[in-house]
């Protein structure tokens, strides 16, 4: 850095250039260090997390057996499952799989000292706690005439979410859901500036890890998805102030459908913006554990880089029973379907990377393979739905609940887990348990199979979602889904149990590459955790032609 | 790595507290939204932002509302919304007083200035893109939705129909008075900003001050005939019946001019702060970043106007 003489030159606390931390509320809150960013978009991740499960906690609770239980009414029901899903995409997955494993190592693996824009990435931070405090303060203002809170499901259809909300609880929602939305778009213009432009010197496009590959994709999905998002969410408000507009008011010319439009062509995207990264830290993984490069590592990129350009052209097959003509449903099937080629050469190529591996069943490696046998099934009931035909059937039935659950309950939170495990050592600087973490792994994924998968029995049989109640002849496997809440519950004790353990009692130190030789990319070459600043000298990436 | 010189130009920036500020101001403006617009209560019929803006001076308002007894709405919303946007205002001085100061010390190497231009290529990308969600609405709910609905499976005699749907009893504007005015200020802005460009990029300061502060002027002027035109369109067309809610066209009409006109407004104020950092002797003929991102901001919100122009103003509206 070239240090010029220069007038109102900001103040540099002592030791901020010399790898020294700066004091704890300056650390923490005034933050322009993506390591510490990242940890505290872990921890956001993690209370968020508790939030949106105990909501779903509660959901299986009430529908553990026929009859209203627990819940006070049917519109508290709705607001449980509409914030279990905004709080569980917006505030959890999406918080831990970017903000936070893409801070900490997007920056270190393209080889670069920090992100491109240090400030803005606190500010995409700080907008988050705001974004989720007003979702939080929803619940408790007037919702509808049924009571508190906003009960018309993540997706704000109107006129559930216009006329049929008329409190201030959804418009709490819309402003929470825009400063989330700008905070990911700044993620996303800071994701993009890092890659592609503070590579290290010989660290060109082709020899970059599969994370940032995905984190890449991820963020330019975020670029060009979620403005569209805010505009419906401007739409949405100013329709639901009186006398404002009727965009979506049939009686005044508009049109409620094209909500429907403008939310998948921000939503549909959204669902690869939370499975992409998991891809990523998932390659990675099964790369590291069988000590083998991953197979088809140009295939494995530009997959993702298909995923992402597909996944704006194939929004409306969450729409087939709008009432959409038929061309455009045959149209949007057949585009779907399309996603299928990608994704398989993603499971696939991670098969060919374990074929002949030498494979080691670590905890991270556990969380991986999990991930790649559920999330075929997740894809597998995907290809079930993307049919029109088959859709028309099976639309809002619990079988779509357990496809999506599938993919992002097992897929997404899946790989926040892998990855957790993967890079905690590398993170906090001790490891992890591995007889509490094994109980942890164990328990989730038996418990979250037992949860979802009777749901397609249930879907299948003709159960609708976001109901609080059912009759008799779906009590059997509700009772066995709710015991899988259980279990799950179970796990996640035992994830707080490993976080104790190995964070204040034991603190098992660990070297810089803890996974041994099959661990290659850069974060491996740095101490765990890595120097407040790494690479004050770049690394340079040699020109092997081996690799890969 | 630890304790080694750093040997990079990359710009590590020191803690600031301007972040952690920004998400409170969106907190603070996030509830004056809510409280202005909608209040904390459910709606009445008689929000809190139509009791500021119209409870006295358009009393016939009132009447096409009903009467409810039990108003409890919360007052003083704009109070909080006001004080959100200068706490929001305050902390952007702040932070960009300080990348300013920055690039002055030198923090601005080549490969930093670079990521500048990337991150200003992103936002405007994004920008675009929210122009795309209010052009899709506008599109479809000239062309398509009828004929959709079954109603009225011509597209064309869709469009004819559409511009009329301002608002109720009101017909839309007329595209060769104000709105080709504007375009025709918004090109020549578009001309006085490359102007002021040339000129800094050739030590011409006095030229570069004239031109953009001629930039500025007319995106006042742009502003100032806008508001005009709103203000005609609320008062003085409307046919003795003061209206405010908005069927299709009108909607799209004014959500979509309404926020090219919020952009135009803020590309002014990024080009007003150029325009002060010039005079202040900052901005060297070499290395001016904060003037082309100001320009490729003015020219985003140039095409967005012709597009404007051309299609909801024009093409509908003429038919």
């Amino acid at each position: 850095m070239v240090a010029l003489p220069g007038e109102n030159t900001p103040v540099e606390p002592a030791g901020y250039a010399d790898d020294g931390k700066p004091g704890f509320f300056a650390r923490w809150f005034y933050s322009t260090n993506h390591k510490d960013i990242g940890t505290l978009y872990l921890i956001f991740g993690i209370i968020s997390g508790l939030i949106g499960g105990f909501l779903s906690f509660m959901m299986r609770m009430e529908l553990a057996a026929p009859g209203i239980d627990y819940f006070a009414s049917e519109h508290q029901y709705l607001v449980y499952v509409s914030m279990h899903g905004l709080i569980m995409i917006f505030f959890m997955v999406m918080p831990a799989l970017i903000g936070g494993f893409g801070n900490w190592f997007v920056p270190i693996m393209v080889g670069a000292p920090d992100m491109a824009f240090p400030r803005m990435n606190n500010l995409s931070f700080w907008l988050l706690p705001t974004a989720l405090l007003c979702l939080l303060i929803s619940f408790f203002v007037p919702g509808s005439a049924s009571g508190n809170g906003f009960g018309g499901s993540w997706v704000m259809y109107p006129p559930l979410s216009t006329t049929g909300s008329p409190g201030p609880a959804f418009d709490f929602i819309i402003i929470g859901l825009l400063a989330a939305g700008f905070s990911s778009i700044f993620g996303a213009i800071n994701f993009i500036t890092t890659i592609l432009n503070m590579r290290a010197p010989g660290m060109t496009m082709h020899k970059m890890p599969l994370f940032a590959w995905a984190v890449l994709v991820t963020a330019f999905l975020l670029l060009l998805a979620l403005p569209v998002l805010a505009a419906a969410l401007f739409m949405l408000f100013t329709d639901r102030i009186d006398g404002g507009t009727g965009f979506f008011d049939p009686a005044r010319g508009g049109d409620p459908q094209m909500f429907q439009h403008l939310f998948w062509f921000f939503g549909h995207p959204e669902v690869y913006i939370m499975i992409l990264p998991a891809f990523g830290i998932v390659s990675h993984i099964i790369s590291t554990f069988s000590k083998k490069p991953i197979f088809g590592y140009l295939g494995m990129a530009y997959a993702m880089v298909a995923i992402g350009v597909v996944g704006f052209v194939v929004w409306a097959h969450h729409m087939y029973t709008v009432g959409m003509d038929v061309n455009l449903k045959a149209y949007f099937l057949a585009a779907t379907l399309v996603i299928a080629v990608p994704t398989g050469v993603k499971i696939f190529s991670w098969l060919a990377t374990m074929w002949g591996g030498s494979i080691r069943y670590s905890i991270p490696m556990q969380w991986a393979l999990a991930f790649i046998f559920l999330f075929v099934v997740g894809g597998v009931t995907g290809v079930m739905l993307a049919n029109a035909g088959v859709d028309a059937y099976l639309h809002d039935t619990y079988y779509v609940v357990a496809h999506f659950h599938y993919v992002l309950s097992m897929g997404a939170v899946f790989g926040i887990f892998a990855g957790f495990y993967y890079w905690f050592g590398k993170m906090f600087g001790v490891q992890y348990n591995k007889w509490l973490a094994g109980a942890h792994f164990w328990l989730f994924f038996i418990g979250v199979n037992v949860i979802f998968f009777p749901q397609h029995f249930l879907g299948l049989n003709g159960m609708p979602r976001r109901y609080i109640d059912y009759p008799e002849e779906f009590a059997i496997w509700n009772q066995v889904s709710s015991f899988g809440a259980y279990i799950t519950l179970a796990g996640v004790a035992f994830f707080f149990l490993m976080l104790i353990e190995a964070l204040l009692i034991s603190r098992r130190r660990v070297g810089d590459n803890y996974w041994g030789e099959g661990a290659t990319t850069l974060e491996w070459t740095l101490s765990s955790p890595p120097p407040y600043h790494q690479f004050n000298v770049l690394p340079r990436i040699e020109d092997n032609k081996d690799e890969h | 790595m630890a304790g080694h010189a750093v040997e990079h130009d990359y710009h590590l920036i020191p803690p600031s507290p301007w972040p952690f500020l920004s998400g409170l101001a969106a907190l603070v403006w996030g509830f004056g939204m809510v409280v202005f617009f909608a209040g904390l209560v459910p709606r009445t019929g008689e929000s809190p932002m139509l009791e500021f803006f119209f409870s006295k001076g358009l009393d016939s308002l009132q009447d096409s509302y009903r009467p409810v007894a039990d108003k409890v709405g919360a007052d003083g919303g704009w109070i909080l919304l006001v004080l959100g946007t200068l706490f929001a205002a305050y902390v952007m001085f702040g932070w960009w007083k300080d990348v300013a100061a920055e690039s002055r010390a030198g923090d601005h190497t080549p490969v930093v200035d670079i990521g500048l231009r990337y991150g200003m290529i992103m936002f405007i990308m994004q920008e675009a893109m929210f122009f795309v969600g209010w052009f899709w609405m506008f599109f479809e709910l000239g062309l398509f939705h009828k004929m959709r609905a079954g109603w009225n499976t011509d597209v064309l005699e869709n469009a004819g129909a559409y511009a009329d749907s301002m608002a109720p009893g009101i017909k839309g504007v007329e595209p060769w008075n104000l709105p080709l005015m504007n375009t025709i200020i918004l090109l020549l802005s578009g001309t006085t900003v490359t102007w002021a460009h040339h000129a800094l990029i050739h030590n011409d300061r006095k030229g570069a001050k004239w031109g953009l502060g001629l930039t500025v002027a007319l995106g006042l002027l742009f502003t100032f005939v806008q508001g005009y035109e709103y203000l005609e369109l609320f008062h003085e067309r409307t046919e003795g019946h003061p209206w405010i809610s908005t069927d299709a066209f009108g909607s799209a009409f004014f959500m979509a001019t309404g926020f090219h006109g919020l952009h135009v407004l803020i590309g002014t104020i990024f080009l007003a702060v150029m325009f002060l950092r010039l005079s202040k002797g900052g901005l060297r003929p070499e290395k001016h970043f904060g003037l082309e991102a100001a320009a490729w901001y003015w020219h985003f919100v140039d095409v967005v106007w012709l597009f404007l122009f051309a299609f909801v103003y024009i093409i509908f509206a003429v038919g």
